[in-house]
């Protein structure tokens, strides 16, 4: 008798759910795989993170489709593990469950002021320009002239070309219709972004920093002063830098250089060793502190900012964004590392924190390693993960489940989640969203609320 | 000419495999490859056969003389890449 077929459970369709599925499907010669979404669209970030200014990422979603969803993986949207099916409930039907969850919170910076309204995650600015139905309902005030943003990633490079893109640039984008309306009426006309330590460890990717300096009709500016680097930064950086440190020194000595622009419709102040101390305001953000920092070499080599015992400048501004990383929050029956914020893995295999092996059970992507890396680290997370598990199977390491077979699980999802978004309800609302989209020479035109994408979902193609 | 790879790159792998004469770097393994951005095309090896642009996830391969004006800069930069490589090269004793 032919071995039944093995049955993958991939909870979470973000890219290194997609990545894993596709490997999946090419290694596995059969495997009947299930991908499991909270939200009723999939893609995760590629849909709700990469900014709508960066198309030409988004084309990935077309690799992910035909490398799953049209190989016959399935997509089970508007379903979320842990709340609507348990992870028991996944181990009794599945072979193998595979946790691709990402890390679907911030880190905060805990100074005082942070919860004042106005003060917010750039997470949550992305999520909502993006139409990310969980951020729909939040409201940016834009109406003061100074944004200030705290990071020096990319996160923060976005947030700041958002707020500063002109609607003209903005309107040939798929940003969210509300995001879109209110970025029209805002009134900001400087972001100043604030970077810890120095130009040479900046985070950005140059790419993204080159950016910032072509965008039509806003000023660069920078100091020419913070550019000049301390002893410890200039050693780091010939010993150790990066060809990106290096390239980004240069673009920031030419951005230094460019002469004063007179009619700007917007600014961008690039200010680096400075740190965040209190945000300020009465009923909302009014200002906040700022203090320099200097960069000192800790025992283990690393460089960190250490505070310089000066006066404070204090910054007015309506709007703070603080973008110092993300990090992943536990999953329910499953354990989760509280320093790291990963599930506890060896290579993808998860374990319990005495180090046992809990079998049947992986992690790919952030959940599995932390929020490092680009898109494309995935497709080689999702690689050693899928390898374990093939490897596990032909060992024989993964018995079936006790209740194989998809119309047992299908019965239970139907009594559950009667609103289940299948492939079918996907394709209809991206039908619909890019029919918008041609109606008005954008390249999608969302739906940006729960109720929509449901809404769209039950429309008969 | 070359092919040049612009600063949109998200380091998906497929153009190493399918590259017949192994110009785009860093590779899977290489100290570098953490830490590297994007990947490169070696414009002195490249030889323009078309197989990185074929399998390029999201199209942002293209032979220099077809560069959109946007990533004009990604020429210089994909050479200076291995410049900077063969400049170390030479001076590690």
């Amino acid at each position: 008798m032919a071995r039944a077929r093995p049955r993958v459970a991939i909870v979470g369709a973000g890219p290194a759910g997609a990545f894993a599925a596709a490997c999946l499907l090419r290694g596995s010669g059969g495997a009947e795989i299930d991908l499991f979404e909270r939200l009723p669209t999939p893609w995760g970030l590629l849909r709700g993170g990469v900014a709508p200014d960066h198309q030409e990422i988004k084309r990935l979603e077309d690799t992910f489709d035909r490398q799953t969803l049209r190989r016959g993986c399935r997509f089970l949207g508007n379903v979320e593990v842990g709340v609507d099916v348990s992870h028991s409930e996944l181990m009794r039907h599945y072979t193998a469950v595979v946790y691709a969850t990402g890390a679907q919170t911030d880190k905060s910076l805990g100074i005082p002021g942070e919860d004042l309204p106005g003060s917010r995650a750039a997470t949550e600015f992305v999520g909502w320009y993006n139409g990310h139905p969980d951020y729909r309902e939040l409201e940016f005030d834009l109406s003061a002239q100074r944004a200030v943003v705290i990071g020096n990633g990319n996160v923060a490079a976005d947030v700041a070309r958002i707020l500063t893109l002109s609607a003209g640039a903005l309107e040939c984008t798929d940003v969210a219709d509300h995001a879109l309306e209110a970025l029209r009426a805002s009134r900001i006309e400087e972001v100043i972004v604030l970077g810890r330590r120095g130009p040479a460890q900046a985070a950005f990717t140059s790419a993204e920093l080159r950016e910032l300096g072509h965008l039509e009709g806003v000023e660069i500016r920078v100091d020419p002063e913070d550019l000049e680097l301390d002893a410890v930064s200039h050693q780091w950086l010939e010993e150790k830098g990066s060809f990106t440190a290096r390239t980004n020194l240069e673009l920031l000595r030419e951005f230094a250089a460019r002469p004063a622009r007179r009619g700007a419709r917007r600014r961008i102040d690039l200010r680096f060793l400075r740190s965040p101390v209190e945000i300020r305001g009465t009923e909302r953000v009014e200002a906040i502190d700022i203090r320099r920092n200097e960069i000192v070499r800790t025992d283990d080599g690393s460089l960190k900012a250490r505070a310089l015992q000066e006066d404070m400048e204090t910054i007015d501004c309506g709007l703070v964004l603080r973008s110092v990383g993300y990090r992943a929050v536990p999953l329910p029956d499953v354990p989760f590392d509280e320093r790291h914020f990963v599930l506890p893995n060896d290579q993808g295999r998860v374990r319990t924190p005495e180090g046992e092996p809990l079998r049947g059970v992986y992690a790919v992507g952030w959940i599995k390693r932390g929020p490092t890396g680009i898109l494309g680290t995935n497709k080689r997370d999702a690689e050693e993960t899928v390898n374990c598990l093939l490897e596990d199977l032909r060992a024989g390491e993964l018995p079936a489940p006790p209740r194989p077979g998809r119309a047992d699980l299908d019965t239970l999802l139907a009594e559950r989640k009667p609103d289940l978004v299948t492939v079918e309800g996907w394709r209809a609302i991206d039908g619909q969203e890019l029919d918008r989209g041609r109606s008005e020479s954008r390249p999608r035109v969302k739906f940006a609320s729960r109720d929509e994408l449901l809404a769209a979902a039950a429309v008969p193609r | 000419m070359t092919y040049v790879i612009a600063g949109s790159c998200i380091k998906d792998d497929s153009c190493i495999e399918v590259c017949p004469v192994d110009c785009i770097h860093p590779k899977l393994g290489a100290p570098d490859f953490e830490t590297a951005e994007q990947l490169y095309i070696d414009p002195e090896v490249c030889i323009d056969c078309d197989a990185c642009v074929e399998a390029c996830p999201i199209d942002v391969i293209f032979a220099d003389f077809e560069l959109p004006e946007k990533y004009e800069y990604a020429l210089g930069l994909n050479a200076e890449f291995f410049a900077e490589q063969s400049t170390a090269e030479r001076t590690t004793p």
